[in-house]
């Protein structure tokens, strides 16, 4: 389903075809850069009389060069001379710096430097837009027909018009037992927990609908979730947090976290972050087993949380309309904005870590540039949304009631109408898109249902950081190599880029921070303590004496010195004033002054 | 004493020996004489013997120095027998009075020798003293060290480009391993066998093509031949062309030297004569080249406005400015320039031209009609940030356009008046007023529509009729849209598609009164730049969806439950309170943020303290310490917002804390390290080049010190820049040390 082109359409299909032919290595290069040829011919046409001009003067300056490169033995010329151009968007695309300006003066040392940083980041940028090639695969999405409203398109007609494999990705589980259930998909997106409300525990893997476990609890389950891979997921239960393995089997009770509610798992830290009933947020390294942090947000009993997956900020929506920003170096909230009159229901971030969207019980639904922390759209749902999810592609799904919404593009354009809707039975409880799959996963009180949502997943997987198809082998190699590249806590801050950064911080504000750390001032000058001398001479009147004559040592020092500045100012002066006199020209006329 | 010493040394091979084997010998026969004497004393008189032996000297002639120093070795044997006239060296002065010479000394010298000697006879010159010994050592150091220099400074550019490289890779010199691109293979191959140095002797001999195997030289000869007749017509043509040009260059230049400023007038004049008619013809003819031409003659007209060419403002033109008043010559000359320039800045007048002319002046006259307008409008707008100056409030982009139209309008009307050329001047004059009228009556209109915002500032002094649609991408001005009643409420829960279908007008129609409650709130509370209601309750787009809400959601939301009347009451009146908290809250902060002045006013000092007396007014004053300013908070502009200002110190470990070596300033420090260097990120090709080690050796090999051969390489590089951008040349001995 993540490449819906695939599908080999029929008659009345609502899946649509690609519209552009996705791209072939073998075929043209770069047909967006003919294009823009074409637009602006002229232009090109001067840059490339330029260009000539400038090989032309490198030519006179390598003639062995060239006669080495374009002249084979049988008397051939190379057609197209040099590497494969790469078009400019692309590079573009892959910019991380901008060039720097070198420096006027002669530093051989420094401008080596900049040079040679310089010359690989423009070889990373233009290898990774050339190898932009080889993720060839276009997100699809749902066209209606003429007149027809996409959101009307029931599941069941996608699913009729899809292939075989995609239309098993929609499917039903009837679970009205353990009522409305939590979900996880975990990071590839093969895998699936749900935990329903009154105990029950089943994981499995989705598209072989292979059951892994399934266990029930005997106690109240509040949220389920994955650890960095599928072979352990954590189950906030009502007292305590467990951590169970595959098979079912509980590996761990932390005690430390109780009256957990909800809980996110940061994969590129190893931390999983749990908010709780007592208001707390707690953060567990899953690598080492430790709490790195625990936090009293003070802000009353907290189920609504979400990560920023762009920056591993934790988000939290409370009764009283706020969303507060976390992380887990700080007590104090980063960021606390008013989003909403009634409570927050719900909140979530893109993955590009760009906008957040908000649900409250004002029945709004708002949409924040998350960077800027300004309102960019505010929708009006009439029954408002309980649950809230972000696909890898953009898609946001909204839970109203038993009514699962898709909306595309909330804070381009202006929406006024959902994408899709899907009807289910019973009020929503949890809501999760799957990763590299076209697939929403909906727990509610009757079950689980996986939905269809062309468009919803990112197409091209990276083989070494979430590969879908990866064996045991591979898992095991991948968890390995994700241990060692864990990044540590301390690292979490809003701007994830301030690590390149110098610490520009004064040097008072250092010292306190090593004040503060260390628990004592080095710098500060000790205390004169006198010896203790015998024969009655370390009387209190004694030692007070002593001290009298090490007090305000230096400032006595500094009075000195002034003093005698003072002192050799004025005589200066006075004997500028008397050689002023000796030496001034006497005239005629003096003799008459007095 | 002296004499006998003279005795002894005359039996030394040489006169400048050193004085310890001199004091040798003499102690040996002196000893009786001498024994008393002092070395030093001894010494002191061997020194001057140079000095006080003229006889001697003269004996021994000025060649001595030739003789070179004698050695402490070879010491000759004593003689005990006396005799006066035996010399060691078997040369005899025969005779009392007579002398050595010098050629006796040298029986066997060369003829050239000889010459030498004679020369150094003649010459009377002394010699210098010998410089001593240190100074002799510290010019040879000298030389020694500057010598040393040059050769090591040799090395100094492959140094540098070792330094420099990327990567070296020890030992030096290594062969690369592989097999060769087939190219350099075969450009590198000599006839090596003697068959194959046969064969390639016969193949030159024959100039038979070698490398490229097209045409032999013979051929190419022979192609390059043309046949006679051809060659001879040609240079024909050539030398007609050549004496053709020759007679015009003469002409020309007789033309040139003319002097004749009457013939240079009608020259001129009838240069330009010609060349209007040629225009005129070219009208008739090839319209678009007579455009051309008249763009360049207008060129050259506005050149001559431009410049000063003529203007009687040059060096010139003031020394005659000066002569004028008594030269009458100088007068005419300065008149004469200024025709020229009149003459060259009149407008050419051609049929083409005068149309254009005519057009020109229709909208200059139009311009000048429609100018007062913008002139009020200048003026008008003369205070921008102060709408009272302006007359009318913020202007819209509409508005402008509508203004625009407006004039179009009256051009095209006082078009058609000039067409009909009915001009009348007081007619004109009333439907200029008229149009003024009309303007400004729109702007009222057009006032009464303006936004909340402008009303606000106007003080509300006029009603606001109709609240307007603001951009929907501009959030903090936009109108509010605040559910205050039930029936409100109850309205937005009805919504439904067919409201739906234009979802704006349910937010934007509002009773006026609440809008003028609204706006009045908000105009006291102007203070401030955004108010946050304003951002929290702004206006929001419904949203339909085609399915209705059948269950009620169960479970934690056991509340929604009971969602019908209490509960919308109190989701449309919760707002109040969470903004008015949030507000106290935000206030709190940066109250704790801001800087404190600090009183240290001590009660009953310098003046009566006790119960219920306070300490002087001034003298608080004196002792207060004003706060520093504070600083601008990162939510300063963000009403709905509150950031913390704590600094976040985890990071600072794992940050560089101060700027590294050769950086000049954060920005290119920060730019070498912004790109990332991993595989995550990178292809592997990056990755590899980005980590490469800068020094690789070979497990087990020898790495031997640099030789000359790359000193030769380096050099020979050097003259022809290879393009290799990561040399693979090791350093010499030196560089080692430099490098590793």
């Amino acid at each position: 389903m993540a490449s819906a082109g695939e599908a080999p359409g029929g008659e009345d299909t609502h899946v649509e075809k690609k519209k552009k032919a996705s791209e072939r290595y073998w075929e043209e290069p770069g047909k967006d850069g003919n294009q823009t040829e074409k637009n602006d011919g002229e232009s090109k046409q001067l840059q490339h009389k330029k260009a000539e001009k400038s090989r032309k003067r490198k030519l006179e300056h390598k003639p062995r060069d060239q006669s080495r490169g374009k002249n084979f033995l049988s008397g051939k010329t190379d057609p197209f001379p040099g590497p494969a151009p790469v078009p400019k968007d692309r590079i573009q695309k892959f910019k991380r710096k901008e060039d720097m300006s070198k420096p006027r003066h002669k530093r051989h040392k420094l401008r080596q430097l900049i040079t040679q940083s310089e010359d690989a980041s423009k070889m990373s940028q233009n290898q990774a837009a050339r190898f932009d090639l080889l993720l060839p695969e276009d997100a699809g999405f749902l066209e209606g027909d003429e007149g027809e409203d996409t959101c009307t398109i029931s599941q069941n007609d996608i699913a009729d018009a899809v292939d075989l494999a995609s239309s098993a990705k929609y499917f039903n589980l009837k679970l009205s037992q353990f009522g409305p259930y939590r979900l996880d998909y975990s990071k590839t997106g093969r895998h699936l927990v749900l935990g329903g409300r009154r105990g029950h525990i089943a994981c499995l893997d989705w598209q072989s609908k292979q059951l892994m476990c399934e266990i029930n609890v005997m106690e109240s389950i509040n949220d389920v979730k994955w650890l960095h891979s599928e072979s352990m997921y954590a189950v906030a239960q009502k007292k305590w947090l467990y951590i169970y393995d595959s098979n079912g089997i509980e590996l761990h009770c932390i005690r430390k976290f109780n009256d957990v509610l909800r809980m996110q798992f940061l994969p590129y830290h190893f931390l999983l972050a749990t908010v709780s009933a007592t208001s707390f947020l707690q953060y567990l390294d899953v690598s080492v087993g430790k709490e790195v942090a625990a936090i009293c947000t003070k802000t009353g009993r907290l189920d609504v949380m979400c990560q920023n997956p762009y920056n591993a900020i934790i988000h939290l929506g409370h009764a009283n309309g706020t969303v507060t920003l976390w992380s887990p170096n700080q007590k104090e909230a980063l960021v606390k904005m008013l989003c909403h009159q009634g409570g927050v229901r719900s909140v979530s971030v893109d993955k590009t870590g760009l906008y957040m969207v908000t649900s409250g019980m004002d029945k709004k639904l708002k949409v924040y540039d998350i960077r800027t922390f300004k309102p960019l759209k505010s929708y009006f749902l009439p029954a408002g949304a309980s649950c809230l999810s972000l696909s890898q592609k953009g898609l946001l799904s909204a839970a109203t009631g038993d009514i699962v919404q898709v909306y595309r593009d909330v804070w381009s354009t202006p929406v006024t109408k959902p994408y899709m809707a899907h009807r289910v039975r019973g009020a929503v409880s949890g809501l999760h898109f799957c990763p590299f799959e076209d697939v929403l996963g909906v727990g509610h009180g009757d079950g689980f249902t996986s939905m269809l949502v062309p468009g919803a997943g990112e197409p091209n997987f990276d083989g070494l950081d979430a590969n879908p198809y990866r064996s045991a082998k591979q898992r095991q190699e991948w968890e390995v190599k994700a241990l060692l590249e864990k990044i540590q806590p301390e690292l979490i801050s809003l701007n994830p880029n301030k690590l390149g950064e110098v610490d520009r911080a004064t040097f008072e504000q250092r010292h306190q921070d090593r004040v503060e750390a260390l628990g004592f001032d080095p710098l500060a000058k000790q205390k004169f303590v006198p010896k203790f001398k015998k024969k009655g001479r370390s009387s209190s009147g004694a030692v007070e004496r002593r001290k009298k004559q090490v007090a305000h040592e230096d400032q006595r020092e500094l009075i000195k010195n002034t003093i005698e500045q003072k002192m050799r100012t004025e005589k200066e002066q006075e004997w500028k004033i008397k050689e002023s006199v000796v030496f001034r020209k006497k005239s005629a006329l003096d003799r008459f002054k007095k | 004493m002296k004499l006998k010493k003279s005795k002894k040394i005359k039996k030394r091979p040489g006169i400048n020996d050193e004085t310890s084997a001199v004091s040798d010998e003499m102690q040996e026969e002196d000893s009786e004489d001498i024994a008393a004497v002092p070395d030093a004393i001894r010494y002191d008189e061997d020194e001057g013997e140079e000095d006080l032996n003229p006889e001697l000297k003269e004996q021994v002639g000025p060649g001595h120095r030739l003789l070179g120093r004698g050695h402490r070795s070879t010491r000759l044997e004593e003689r005990s027998e006396a005799a006066l006239l035996v010399s060691e060296f078997g040369a005899n002065a025969e005779g009392d009075g007579a002398k050595i010479e010098l050629s006796d000394l040298l029986p066997t010298a060369s003829k050239k020798a000889q010459k030498q000697i004679e020369t150094l006879k003649k010459s009377n010159r002394t010699l210098d003293t010998p410089l001593s010994r240190q100074e002799t050592e510290r010019i040879h150091r000298d030389v020694a060290f500057q010598k040393v220099a040059t050769e090591v400074s040799q090395w100094k550019s492959v140094i540098q480009q070792n330094q420099q490289a990327e990567q070296l890779v020890f030992p030096l010199n290594q062969e690369p391993s592989g097999p060769k691109p087939i190219e350099h293979v075969v450009a590198g191959w000599k006839a090596q066998t003697p068959l194959e140095q046969e064969i390639f002797a016969v193949l030159n001999a024959n100039k038979q093509p070698i490398n490229n195997p097209i045409l032999t030289p013979a051929e190419e000869e022979s192609i390059k031949a043309m046949s006679l007749e051809e060659a001879k017509i040609r240079r024909a043509e050539l030398q007609k062309a050549r004496a053709l040009q020759s007679y015009y260059e003469a002409k020309a230049r007789r033309d040139r030297k003319i002097k004749s400023k009457k013939y240079r007038k009608v020259h001129n004049k009838a240069k330009r004569k010609e060349m209007l008619k040629q225009f005129d013809e070219m009208v008739k003819t090839n319209p678009e080249g007579a455009l051309e031409e008249l763009k360049k003659l207008e060129m050259g007209r506005m050149q001559e406005r431009m410049s000063l060419k003529h203007q009687n403002s040059g060096k010139w033109a003031k020394s005659k400015a000066i002569m004028a008043k008594y030269d009458e010559d100088a007068r005419k000359a300065m008149q004469q320039q200024l025709e020229i320039n009149k003459e060259l800045t009149q407008k050419v007048a051609t049929a083409l031209n005068n149309d254009e002319e005519d057009e020109d002046d229709e909208e200059e006259a139009d311009t000048e009609e429609v100018l007062p307008d913008f002139v009020n409008d200048v003026e008008k707008a003369g205070d921008a940030s102060n709408p009272w100056m302006r007359g009318k409030l913020t202007e819209e982009e509409q508005e402008k356009e509508q203004e625009s139209k407006m004039a179009e309008e009256v051009i095209l009307l006082e078009d058609e008046e000039e067409m009909e050329e009915e001009v009348n001047e007081e007619e004109k004059l009333l439907r200029e007023f008229e149009n003024r009228r009309k303007q400004q009556e729109e702007d009222i209109v057009d006032e009464t529509a303006l936004s909340e915002f402008t009303s606000i500032i106007r003080g509300l002094t006029q009603k606001p009729e109709v609240e307007t649609i603001v951009d929907n991408s501009t959030p903090l001005e936009e109108g509010l849209t605040r559910i205050q009643t039930l029936e409100d409420t109850e309205k937005l829960q009805e919504t439904d598609i067919s409201e739906t279908a234009e979802p704006e007008v349910v937010e934007i129609v509002q009773a006026d009164e609440t809008a003028k409650e609204t706006s009045t709130k908000k105009a006291k509370k102007r203070k401030r730049n955004i108010e946050l209601k304003e951002v929290i309750t702004k206006e929001s787009r419904v949203v339909t969806v085609p399915l209705k809400v059948t269950t009620e959601e169960v479970g934690e939301e056991d509340m929604e439950d009971e969602m019908d009347q209490r509960g919308l009451i109190k989701e449309a009146f919760a707002g109040d309170d969470v903004i008015s908290d949030f507000l106290k809250e935000k206030r709190k902060k940066e109250d704790a943020g801001k800087p404190k002045a600090i009183d240290l006013t001590l009660p009953g000092w310098g003046e009566w303290g006790g119960k219920g007396l306070k300490p002087s007014r001034k003298k608080r004053q004196r002792f207060r310490t004003k706060p520093a300013q504070a600083v601008v908070r990162k939510d300063a502009k963000l009403p709905e917002v509150i950031m913390s200002e704590q600094r976040d110190k985890s990071i600072t470990l794992h940050q560089v804390s101060s700027l590294p070596f050769p950086f000049e300033n954060y920005a290119q420090f920060e730019s070498t390290i912004r790109c990332p260097l991993g595989r995550t990120w990178n292809s592997e090709k990056t990755v590899k080049k980005v980590t490469l080690p800068r020094v690789v050796t070979q497990l087990g090999a020898i790495i031997e010190p640099m030789g000359r051969e790359e000193l030769k390489k380096s050099q020979q590089q050097k003259a022809e820049p290879h393009t290799a951008t990561n040399q693979k040349k090791g350093p010499n001995n030196i560089s080692n040390l430099l490098v590793i």
